[in-house]
């Protein structure tokens, strides 16, 4: 099993994705982020899922590195969905939502191609489905962080005001960058290996973050993105 | 190679979405006026001084907790932090930056100057409550 501050983590991970949820049907905006709750309830089963594999094979065993690795590309497909649904929202006035969802899907198999195509070349590494799994996931959380950066530009470009939509989009894009960052750095320095378990503790952060932005404002509040960019455009 | 590109180009985005994420936390607070009082307990004058977080940040140790507050004002604290640590290293290479991280450390210190204003106006209700009743 986890050490107990893994273990701590691991709950209050799981916590505040509840309390979000908890926190979205008080403030009855559980529809109109469905798919942030759906991703946040099925973060919590994923927990479940890994909890029990964890107790039944151990925290070592090759059976939880593969069902961690392999939920995490799950999930991290789930993020993007959620991401393409705050890009229909953005552009929701504009006409070309069904060319958003062709070029959204286009992008995924082209991802997931192309990770295919990264362990296929290393021999050693081939038919490993946690590996592919684990290639998927980084380049996933890369194309999380341009994406969200598109996203970024047009709600400054868009004039977007809702302050909710706004702390949604940074925040993810503070939780994708993190993820991309912790990814990258295992591969390009492997001896910090290690750093793979603070996903617990950044996996604490998207739902805090969320939770925070769904009590604070209502959905009627508004703000002027013009004035968050670090350099006055 | 290209896991090294990625690295370099998630911290860039991580620091971009961090800032904006922490002025939109500051933002809905710079509408705020603070009260007379708070201006003289904490010495602010508009505009507020960097060095005032600080001193606030003291003040605010004083008065009961509000837990709506808590989370935003720990990631202004870190932000605070990372300008002041970015203002000893970048501002000898880029001396403009000084100035724009001195103005963003005067927003986080005006940011903890209303959430004071706000706990001094909670301790006030608290106190009105105990003595009605």
């Amino acid at each position: 099993m986890p050490g107990s501050v893994e273990l701590f983590i691991w709950y209050l991970g799981t916590a505040f994705e509840l309390a979000f949820v908890v926190c979205s049907i008080a403030r009855k905006s559980f529809f109109t982020y469905f798919f942030l709750n759906l991703y946040m309830l099925l973060t919590v089963l994923v927990d479940v899922a890994r909890w029990l594999v964890c107790r039944q094979f151990g925290f070592d065993s090759d059976q939880y590195m593969g069902c961690y690795y392999y939920t995490d590309a799950l999930l991290t497909v789930l993020l993007y969905v959620l991401l393409v649904s705050l890009f229909a929202r953005v552009f929701g006035e504009l006409r070309f939502a069904k060319h958003m969802r062709l070029a959204a899907v286009v992008l995924l198999l082209g991802t997931a191609a192309f990770s295919y195509a990264v362990i296929a070349q290393s021999e050693s590494r081939l038919y490993t489905g946690s590996v592919f799994a684990y290639e998927l996931s980084q380049n996933l959380y890369f194309v999380g962080i341009v994406l969200t950066y598109l996203l970024w530009a047009a709600v400054l470009k868009l004039r977007e005001t809702r302050t909710r939509l706004v702390q949604i989009v940074l925040s993810l894009g503070v939780y994708f960058s993190l993820n991309a960052a912790t990814y990258a750095l295992c591969n390009v320095a492997p001896q910090y290996g290690g750093v793979i378990h603070a996903a617990g503790a950044i996996g604490c952060l998207l739902p805090l973050a969320w939770c925070i932005t769904i009590m604070r404002y209502s959905e009627d509040s508004r703000l002027a993105p013009a004035q968050l960019v670090a350099v006055p455009r | 190679m290209m896991a090294a590109i990625i690295l370099v180009v998630s911290l860039v985005t991580l620091m971009m979405f961090f800032v904006s994420y922490c002025r939109s936390l500051m933002a809905s607070s710079a509408s705020h006026a603070l009260s007379e009082e708070v201006r003289d307990v904490t010495g602010i004058r508009s505009p507020a001084s960097g060095r005032d977080f600080t001193k606030v940040m003291q003040l605010l140790q004083l008065c009961p907790e509000r837990p709506a507050d808590r989370v935003g004002l720990r990631a202004v604290q870190i932000y605070y932090s990372f300008l002041g640590a970015a203002q000893s290293t970048i501002s000898r290479m880029a001396p403009a930056f000084r100035s724009w991280s001195e103005n963003e450390r005067a927003s986080c210190a005006y940011f903890v100057a209303v959430v004071l204003d706000k706990r001094i106006s909670l301790s006030r209700e608290m106190l009105a409550q105990q003595s009605e009743s």
